[in-house]
């Protein structure tokens, strides 16, 4: 099976632990909203639990992590929570200040893409758009499969 | 033949034909704006600007109307602080830094704690894995007292990132306290004391209700009047919201509108301008648009002399002075060659230096990369002391006053700025234009367009959008970060601290600073500089601060 062309990805942009710089978060959210996407905005400060709550609720393809101030170490452990509440296929992306040997391990743990300042804003949206399209047909037929074997 | 006659006499002036000649070569020629939306042209001449208005638009150095800068003397008579922010790890870890900048020679140095401390917890609330990453761990006066071990506070001007309700300068002058230092000797400047900016701009520094906020920072004000009178209790601040988003011209006025609130709250309260408006500072982000920032900072300086005596009727002339600090623009520093960084400070940091500043804080190249390393932080202030001793740029006050460009910008960015200050009057004040979400919203539109230009390509980031280069080749140092064995010795110490405590003077000391807080009539500073010196910690004022007067968090929205 395949998605229609005018599917609208599920993304939600919010940050966890201490910072509160969102300038890049809010443009990123803006900008992904604007090109039609359905993009759900919380305020900085998020705990981990309710990250993985609100995917949750919200059935999203996404979640897109803003970090400018070392929270980015944090991001080890939203995967572990994905992980044990059965939401791995949700696509995890990262942008912000990430020093380099930090990337790599983020994304040896299953963080699908950094994205650097500077980072152009069409770039962002087709990656998100792709990614999103990826996750969504995944548990789709992962559910399919599931629902095959019921019958 | 009087035809002829007529054709002569309209013979074409220099001016017209200089018009003609630029019109023909460049025929397409789309305008040019600057970040605060004003058109540039491309030559400035008498007809701009000129020399007959200068004892009313310029005048002199420390006389009215403040354009050419607050002192007579300016740069020549006392260089700028150049103030680097430091602050990283345990106690130990700053004093150590703290002394190497001494040592250097420095005198202004600055605190910044770490994130932990911004939020209001102390550091047994929140995950190790952030501690000490971006600023020092200090939460009690066991804490700060390390922080300055063998170094006498009397020597120096300390500026404190301490958003309301002040617990660091408690923490400070409870040191003070300890050391017999009389409190009259303790100077710098409480950074972050600027909620309204935090509540539009800069949301982590956010603690209280924006109502509770508003009592805090007047009780501040008139605790640090009484009894820390070398203290600058108030630092207003641009900064966050350039850094967020707003133009120049946005940012300024916000600012001005904000230093409005404040002494008008002040005097409410019935302090007298013309003491407090003495300590009152301001703080301003230098961009990389250097003449907008030079015509920004002179056209602020204009207006708030004229604030000052025309709304407040203030009287002493040392109130008309706008007295301000500039940082180089994080924002504008790319993570793409960032050794091209270096470049772009040098360009801010000169630009800054013409505004006339009285403080400067440089970035280093690396912080688009991580926290900045030693070596990015040293070359920063190279660049300040090169700007100064090898390029003579601070030889000459205010060197670009005259200048058809510059002082025509001046002129039209204090029309765009008044424009808007007006504005928030008549939502009724910057108090309540923020209540009403006016300004966030303000800044998120300019954010937004501005983003824009770079990504059209209208705006040049070198090395992002045009001089790309294929090979990437960073120069990202790993994040320094404290070991998981100082943490966790850090984490015992503030432990040991709670459980040595004398039960009793900790719930007298809490419950009076519950009762200072609940009773209008009571400075509630004082209660918490109290609080502070008997034990109580950093994280447990905010709580109870937060309890008494309401916690407050700014709804974003995109």
């Amino acid at each position: 099976m395949s998605l229609p062309e005018r599917y609208r990805p599920k993304v939600i942009v919010t940050k966890i632990g201490l910072d509160g710089h969102d300038r890049g978060s809010r443009i990123v959210a803006t900008m992904l909203r604007d090109s039609g996407m359905e993009v759900v905005y919380t305020p900085p400060w998020q705990s981990i639990s309710d990250v993985v709550r609100l995917a949750e609720e919200e059935d999203a393809d996404i979640i897109g992590i803003s970090s400018l101030a070392t929270d980015h170490l944090l991001i080890p452990d939203l995967l572990e929570a994905l992980r044990k509440s059965d939401l791995e296929h949700i696509g995890v992306i990262v942008g912000g200040i990430i020093p380099e040997e930090d990337e790599n391990e983020l994304l040896e743990l299953g963080v699908s893409r950094v994205f650097h300042p500077g980072s152009a804003l069409k770039e962002i949206s087709s990656y998100v758009r792709t990614l999103a399209i990826e996750v969504r047909t995944k548990s789709l037929r992962k559910w399919e499969s599931q629902n095959h074997e019921k019958c | 033949m009087k035809n002829a006659e007529v054709v002569d006499l309209r013979q074409d002036t220099p001016e017209d034909l200089w018009k003609q000649e630029y019109r023909h070569q460049l025929p397409e020629e789309k305008p040019i704006h600057n970040r605060s939306g004003i058109e540039i042209k491309p030559l400035y001449t008498p007809a701009d600007w000129d020399d007959s208005r200068y004892d009313e638009k310029l005048g002199y150095p420390g006389q009215l109307p403040m354009t050419r800068g607050i002192y007579s003397t300016m740069h020549r008579g006392r260089v700028w602080s150049q103030r680097q922010l430091i602050g990283f790890g345990t106690p130990e870890d700053y004093n150590r830094r703290l002394r190497k900048l001494l040592d250097a020679g420095n005198t202004a140095i600055s605190l910044i704690p770490c994130n932990s401390v911004y939020r209001g917890y102390d550091i047994d609330e929140v995950d190790p894995k952030l501690l000490g990453t971006c600023g020092v761990m200090v939460n009690t006066v066991d804490d700060m007292d390390r922080c300055f071990r063998d170094v006498d506070i009397k020597s120096l001007s300390t500026a404190m990132n301490d958003p309301l309700p002040f617990t660091l300068l408690a923490l400070l002058l409870a040191v003070a306290r300890r050391r017999g230092v009389d409190w009259i000797h303790v100077s710098g400047t409480s950074n972050q004391s600027d909620y309204i900016s935090h509540y539009v701009a800069n949301h982590m520094f956010f603690r209280l209700s924006l109502d509770g906020s508003r009592r805090v920072l007047v009780d501040h004000i008139a605790f640090c009047q009484e009894h820390v009178p070398n203290w600058n209790p108030l630092s207003i601040v641009g900064q966050h919201m350039q850094q967020a988003g707003a133009t120049p011209a946005e940012a300024m006025a916000f600012t001005l509108a904000t230093g409005i609130q404040y002494a008008e709250d002040c005097i409410a309260r019935g302090m007298d301008p013309n003491k407090f408006l003495e300590r009152f500072t301001f703080f301003f982000d230098i961009s990389m648009s250097f003449f907008e920032e030079i015509a920004k900072c002179r056209a602020g300086r204009r207006i708030w002399q004229n604030i000052v005596r025309e709304r407040f009727g203030a009287q002493n002339p040392k109130v008309w002075r706008f007295k301000f600090h500039g940082q180089t623009s994080g924002v504008d520093l790319t993570r793409q060659e960032p050794l091209n960084n270096i470049a772009r400070v040098t360009v801010q940091a000169m630009a800054g230096v013409f505004t006339g500043l009285q403080s400067l804080h440089t970035d280093s190249y690396d912080e688009v990369l991580s926290a900045p390393t030693e070596e990015a932080a040293r070359i920063a202030v190279a660049t300040q002391n090169i700007i100064r001793e090898e390029a003579h740029c601070s030889d000459v006050i205010d060197p670009l006053a005259g200048s058809y460009y510059v002082e025509s910008l001046t002129d039209q960015m204090e029309e765009k700025i008044l424009s808007i200050v007006a504005k928030i009057d008549d939502a009724g004040g910057m108090f309540k234009a923020v209540e009403k979400g006016m300004i966030q919203n303000w800044i998120g539109h300019s954010a937004m367009k501005f983003q824009e230009s770079i990504e059209s390509g209208q705006q040049t980031i070198v090395g992002v959008n045009k001089y790309t280069l294929d090979d990437e080749s960073l120069s990202a140092k790993p994040l320094e970060r404290p070991s998981a064995t100082k943490v966790h010795n850090q984490l015992d110490t503030l432990k040991k601290y709670k459980a040595n405590r004398n039960r009793s003077d900790y719930n007298r000391a809490i419950s009076r600073l519950q009762q200072a807080a609940q009773d209008e009539t009571q400075n509630v500073y004082g209660a918490i500089v109290e609080a502070i010196c008997g034990g109580v910690t950093h994280g447990e004022v905010v709580h109870q601060i937060r309890q008494e007067l309401g916690f407050g968090q700014p709804q974003t929205t995109i």
